[in-house]
C-alpha cells in the first residue's frame, strides 16, 4: 500500500521523471514591486518618520536650549535647590518638582476611586443603552478644553473645597500634611496643592475609566459566569474574578493618569492663582506650584536665562511624564497575557 | 460497495448576452500542475510533496477531513499563501506551462488570471454592487470599454442578474449571504480568470444558497478551470470530475495528497484504503 | 441560597407564550431605599442646623454615608450578607455615576450661565480693538478666526501623516513599525506646553503657523493611534479579496482599506481638532495673543479663543471676566458640536460596516 502522493495515471509523474527533484527546500517568489509600490511605500515610510524626527528634535532643540541656564546654575542644585531668582539668575526646581508630584498624588488619591466605580458601572451596572450614553459622557469629560476646567474650578468648584480644607485642618491634625504652618492668623486655603490636585483629579478621571474599562471588558465570560454559576453574588464576581484579571491593567490605567495629571497646565495656573517654587507640604493651603504652570505664568516675561531655565524644567517634566507612561503602558500590557 | 453518484441535474439554458468581451487577462481556461509542493508555517511544516494535476475546462475537487493543508495548497495556487509573513513554499506550480513563482509572471498577474473565492462572502462594503463586480478592474488598474455589460453578463454568470438588476446601485452588504457570494463570484469572474479557485465557498450558506451556487459552479466550469476545496463529500460528488484526497497522519505531520484521480474512481473504488474510508464516512 | 426576590406580582397568572419578568423591582426593595434617602436627608438638614454648616460637598458626603448605612441596616434584615453587600455595592457604584454626570451638567450649566451675558452677534463679529477694562463693546472676531486658522492648518498638515503613519504600522508592518509605534506611543504623552516650547525654541517669533505646528505635534499621537484601531477593524477578509483580485498592495490600502474606514477615521480626525481647539498653553507660547484681526498666519501674533479667554480672566476686572467666560461658552459650544458630529460619522459608518 503505497501513500506518498501520485499512484494513478492522471496525476504529475513522480521526481525523477523529467523534473529535477528539489531538496525541499523554500524558493523565494520572485518580486517585482510596481512603482506604485514604491511610492506608496516611501510616502508612508516618510510619514511615520516624522514621530522620530519631532522626538529627535525635542531632545535637540531643548536641550541645547537649556544648557546656560545649567551652566549658570549648576545642575545639582538647579534640582534640589527651591529658589526663583530672576535679578541674581538663580534657578532651581526642586519645590516645583515635589509640588507636581503632590498634585498628581492628590488628583490620583481622587480619580482612581471614581474612575474605577464609573468603569465598573459602565460595563456590569448599567443597562446598555445607559452605558453607552455613559461612555459618551466621560469621552465629553475629556474633550472639555483644560482652560474651562480651570475657570470653572477658580469660579465654582473651588468654593466648595474650602470648607473641606477648614474641617480639614481642624480635625484631621494627625496628619502631618493636613497641618497649618502658621498657627496664629487665618489660614489661606485659596490656591492650595488640594484645590489644584482635586481638580485636576476630575480632568484626569476619563482617562483611567476608558483604560479600566476596556481591561474589564476583556475578562472572558466563561470565568465570569462559573462565578455566577457557584451561586455568588455579582459584587461576588467582580470582587474574584473581574477585579484580580484587571488588576495589572488598572494600576496601568492609574499611572497613564497620573503621566497626565503632571502635564496638566492652564487648569493649574488658574487654580493657583500664581506659583510658589519653595517646598510645600502642606497642602491645605496657599503655596503650590508645579512645572507647568510656573513655565505658562513665567513665560511672557521671562528673560534669556530663565527662559533657557524654564525649558530645562520643561525637558525635566517631559523626561518624567515619559517614564511614568512607557512604566505604564509595561503594566497595562501585563493583563493581556491572559 | 458505494454507489455512484446520480449524474447532476440538467441546468435551464443560462443566457449569456452576447456582447464583445472587453479584452482582459487571456480569459481561456488553463491547466495547473503543482510539482512537489511542500509549505511551511515559520518552522511547521503544513505540506509535504503536494503534486496534482488540474485540466484545463475541469472541476478538481480537494477533499479531505479538516486540517490538512487543502486550503494552504489552494493558497498556495495563486501566491496567497505567501501573505501571511511566516510562510514558506518549495516546489512548483504551472499555468499552462509556465512557473508562477517565476520571474515571467508579477503576483499581481498571477492573481488576475488565477482568482479566488472565499469561504466567506466578503463584498468591499464600501461599494455599490455594480461596483463590487467591477471592482476587480479597478484594482488592477484595467479599462473595461463596456462597463454596464460586463456587470450584467458577470451578475448573470453568477446567476445573480435577476435578483439585483434593480438595485445595482445599493450597498454591496444589502444582499443576502448566498447572494454575497455570488457577487463575490461575479466579481471574480471579471477580470476573466483563467482558473478559479474556491475555498469551501458553500460551508458558509444555508441548503438553498448551496443549491444555487453549484449549479453557478457548473455553469462556468466550461470557461473557467475550477479547482474547489469542500468538506461536503456530496458535493464533491455532484460538482468536479477529479478529486484529491488530503489527509495528516497526526496533528505534528503536514498534509499530504493520499490519492487523486477521477471523482467516479475516488468514490466507488479508491486505490487507498484510506481514501475508501474516508469517503464512505468512516471518519471526518 | 435564596431565590433572587425581584419576580414581580404581575407575573403570577402567566400567559403561555409571555415572557416572565423576572427582573423588575419589588416594592420592598424601593421602600428600602425611600427610607433609607429620607433618614440621611433628615440627618444632613438636623446636622447643617445644629452645627451651622454650610459646605456642600461636605453634605453630600454625610448623605451618602448616611443612606449607604441605613440602606444597608435595612436590606440585612432581609437577606444574607453576601448580598446585603452586594446591594451595598450596587448603590454605591449608582452613586458614583450620578456624581460623574453631576459634575459634567455642573460645569456645562455654570460655564452656560456665565458665558450667556455678553454671547451676542457683535460679539462674535467685532474684534477686541475698541473692547478696554472699562467700556464695553468688542468681540472675539480674532480670536474665532486665529484659532480656525491654527486648527486647520494644524490638522490639514497632521491628519494626513498620521493616517499614512497608521497605514505604515498596520497595513505595511515595516521593520521600524515597532520603534515608531513606541515613539507615538511615548509622544502621547508629550505634555502640551513643551510641545509649545519646542516650537519657541526652534523659531523664536510670534505667528499662527508656530501654533498650528505645535498643535499638529499634540494631534499626531492621537489621530494616529485611533487611526491605527480603526484600520484593525478592517476584516483582513476584504484585503485578501482585493489581493485575489490582483490588485498591488498600495490599491488595495487606497481603494478598499482606506474607503471602509473613511468614516472611522473622519471620527479620528475630528476629535484629534476637538482637542486641538480647547489648548491655551501650546498657543500662547507661538502664537501669543493680541486684540486685532491678524488674517495672516504666518506673520506675527495671532490671537485664539483659549488665549483670549486666559488673559481676559487672570484680571480681576468683571467686564474682562465676562467676556472671558463668553468666549469660553463659545469654545465649548464648538467642542460639543465637533463632539456630536464625531459620534453621528462614526455610529452612520458602524452601520454600513454591518450592511443596511
Amino acid at each position: 500500500m503505497s501513500f506518498v502522493g501520485g499512484v494513478t495515471g492522471s496525476v504529475a509523474p513522480s521526481p525523477g521523471i523529467g523534473i529535477a527533484p528539489h531538496d525541499d527546500v523554500p524558493i523565494r517568489p520572485a518580486d517585482h514591486p510596481t512603482f506604485g509600490d514604491r511610492v506608496f511605500r516611501l510616502a508612508c515610510v516618510a510619514a511615520a518618520s516624522v514621530a522620530l524626527l519631532i522626538i529627535a528634535s525635542t531632545v535637540i532643540f531643548l536641550v541645547n536650549k537649556s544648557r546656560p541656564a545649567l551652566a549658570k546654575t549648576g545642575i545639582w542644585h538647579f534640582f534640589t535647590g527651591s529658589v526663583w531668582n530672576k535679578a541674581g539668575n538663580d534657578f532651581a526646581v526642586f519645590g516645583l518638582l515635589l509640588g507636581t508630584l503632590i498634585i498628581g498624588l492628590i488628583a490620583l488619591v481622587v480619580a482612581v476611586p471614581f474612575a474605577v466605580g464609573m468603569a465598573l458601572f459602565v460595563n456590569e451596572y448599567a443597562p446598555p443603552r445607559v452605558g453607552r450614553a455613559l461612555t459618551g459622557v466621560i469621552d465629553l469629560l475629556a474633550a472639555v478644553p483644560s482652560l474651562l476646567f480651570g475657570m470653572w474650578g477658580f469660579f465654582a468648584f473651588k468654593a466648595h473645597v474650602l470648607p473641606v480644607s477648614r474641617w480639614l485642618s481642624d480635625h484631621l491634625v494627625a496628619l502631618p500634611f493636613f497641618r497649618l504652618s502658621k498657627t496664629v492668623g487665618s489660614p489661606n486655603f485659596t490656591g492650595s496643592s488640594l484645590i489644584a490636585g482635586l481638580l485636576v483629579g476630575v480632568m484626569i478621571i476619563p482617562i483611567i475609566t476608558s483604560v479600566s474599562r476596556d481591561v474589564m471588558a476583556r475578562v472572558p465570560r466563561e470565568q465570569c459566569e462559573g462565578a455566577l454559576a457557584l451561586g455568588g453574588s455579582r459584587w461576588a464576581m467582580i470582587r474574584d474574578v473581574i477585579l484580580p484579571y484587571g488588576k495589572s491593567g488598572i494600576v496601568g490605567a492609574t499611572m497613564l493618569g497620573f503621566g497626565r495629571a503632571l502635564g496638566e497646565t492652564v487648569a493649574v495656573a488658574i487654580v493657583l492663582q500664581g506659583v510658589r517654587f519653595q517646598v510645600n507640604t502642606h497642602i491645605l493651603e496657599q503655596g503650590a506650584g508645579s512645572i507647568a504652570a510656573n513655565i505658562f505664568t513665567k513665560f511672557g516675561e521671562a528673560s534669556p536665562i530663565e527662559l533657557s531655565a524654564l525649558v530645562a524644567s520643561g525637558l525635566a517634566l517631559m523626561f518624567l511624564t515619559f517614564a511614568v507612561g512607557l512604566a505604564a503602558r509595561r503594566v497595562v500590557a501585563r493583563t493581556t497575557r491572559f | 460497495m458505494w454507489d455512484i453518484s446520480s449524474p447532476t441535474q440538467e441546468l435551464p439554458e443560462q443566457e449569456v448576452p452576447h456582447q464583445t468581451r472587453p479584452n482582459l487577462g487571456s480569459g481561456t481556461p488553463a491547466s495547473l500542475i503543482a510539482t512537489d509542493v511542500s509549505a511551511w508555517f515559520g518552522s511547521r511544516k503544513v505540506l509535504q510533496r503536494c503534486s496534482l494535476r488540474m485540466e484545463a475546462r475541469q472541476v478538481t475537487a480537494l477533499i479531505g477531513p479538516s486540517g490538512c493543508g487543502k486550503s494552504t495548497f489552494l493558497r498556495i495556487l495563486n501566491r496567497m499563501h505567501e501573505v501571511i509573513r511566516v510562510a514558506k513554499v518549495a516546489g512548483s506550480v504551472e499555468l499552462d506551462g509556465v512557473d508562477i513563482y517565476g520571474r515571467d509572471l508579477s503576483v499581481t498577474q498571477v492573481r488576475m488570471r488565477i482568482g479566488m473565492v472565499f469561504q466567506k462572502p466578503n463584498p468591499f462594503p464600501a461599494m455599490s454592487i455594480a461596483e463590487n463586480v467591477l471592482a476587480g478592474l479597478k484594482l488592477s488598474g484595467t479599462r473595461a470599454s463596456d462597463k454596464e455589460s460586463l456587470v450584467e453578463e458577470c451578475l448573470t454568470r453568477a446567476g445573480l442578474w435577476t435578483e439585483v438588476k434593480d438595485r445595482l446601485n445599493e450597498g454591496g452588504m444589502s444582499l443576502s449571504g448566498g447572494q454575497q457570494q455570488r457577487l463575490c463570484i461575479a466579481r471574480s469572474l471579471a477580470v476573466r480568470p483563467q482558473v478559479l479557485l474556491m475555498d469551501e465557498p458553500c460551508s458558509a450558506l444555508d441548503p438553498i444558497s448551496t443549491r444555487v451556487v453549484e449549479e453557478t459552479i457548473q455553469a462556468i466550469a466550461d470557461d473557467v478551470t475550477i479547482v474547489i476545496v469542500t468538506h461536503n463529500m456530496q458535493q464533491a460528488q455532484r460538482v468536479s470530475q477529479e478529486c484529491a484526497f488530503f489527509l495528516v497522519e497526526d496533528q505534528r505531520s503536514p498534509g499530504r495528497i493520499v490519492e487523486s484521480g477521477p471523482t467516479a474512481k475516488l468514490f466507488s473504488d479508491p486505490d487507498d484504503d484510506r481514501t475508501l474510508a474516508y469517503v464512505t464516512g468512516r471518519f471526518g | 441560597m435564596e431565590v433572587a426576590s425581584f419576580v414581580s406580582v404581575e407575573a403570577a397568572i402567566p400567559d403561555m407564550d409571555r415572557p416572565r419578568d423576572i427582573r423588575s423591582t419589588t416594592r420592598e426593595v424601593i421602600t428600602e431605599y425611600v427610607t433609607a434617602a429620607v433618614v440621611a436627608l433628615y440627618t444632613v438638614i438636623l446636622l447643617r442646623m445644629v452645627l451651622d454648616w454650610h459646605g456642600l460637598f461636605g453634605s453630600i458626603l454625610i448623605f451618602l454615608l448616611v443612606f449607604l448605612t441605613v440602606h444597608y441596616a435595612l436590606v440585612r434584615q432581609s437577606t444574607t450578607k453576601e448580598l446585603a453587600t452586594d446591594r451595598l455595592t450596587t448603590t454605591l457604584i449608582w452613586s458614583v455615576g450620578i456624581i460623574v454626570v453631576a459634575i459634567l451638567v455642573w460645569i456645562f450649566g455654570f460655564t452656560a450661565l456665565k458665558g450667556f451675558k455678553k454671547f451676542s452677534w457683535s460679539f462674535l463679529t467685532e474684534d477686541s480693538r475698541t473692547a478696554s477694562p472699562l467700556h464695553d463693546g468688542g468681540g472675539v472676531s480674532q480670536a474665532i478666526v486665529g484659532s480656525l486658522e491654527q486648527v486647520g492648518v494644524a490638522a490639514l498638515v497632521s491628519v494626513p501623516i498620521s493616517i499614512l503613519t497608521a497605514v505604515y504600522l498596520h497595513e505595511l508592518q515595516g521593520r521600524l513599525a515597532r520603534p515608531i509605534r513606541f515613539i507615538v506611543e511615548g509622544l502621547a504623552g508629550l505634555p502640551s506646553i513643551v510641545a509649545g516650547l519646542l516650537i519657541f525654541t526652534i523659531w523664536p517669533k510670534f505667528a499662527g503657523v508656530h501654533a498650528a505646528a505645535a498643535l499638529g505635534i499634540l494631534m499626531l499621537p492621537t489621530v494616529t493611534r485611533t487611526s491605527e484601531e480603526i484600520l484593525r477593524t478592517v476584516p483582513d477578509s476584504l484585503r485578501e479579496a482585493a489581493l485575489a483580485l490582483g490588485a498591488p498592495q498600495w490599491r488595495v490600502v487606497l481603494r478598499v482599506v482606506l474607503p471602509t474606514a473613511k468614516s472611522g477615521l473622519l471620527t479620528a480626525a475630528i476629535l484629534g481638532i476637538a482637542r486641538a481647539i480647547g489648548e491655551t498653553a501650546p498657543v500662547l507660547l507661538t502664537a501669543f495673543d493680541t486684540s486685532i484681526m491678524n488674517k495672516n498666519p504666518f506673520d506675527g501674533p495671532q490671537a485664539s479663543l483659549p488665549t483670549y479667554a486666559w488673559a481676559n480672566v487672570r484680571v480681576p476686572n468683571q467686564l474682562q471676566n465676562d467676556r472671558a467666560w463668553s468666549a469660553a461658552l463659545l469654545l465649548l459650544m464648538i467642542v460639543l458640536v465637533l463632539f456630536v458630529l464625531a459620534r453621528a460619522i462614526g455610529a452612520r459608518g458602524a452601520k454600513r460596516l454591518q450592511g443596511r
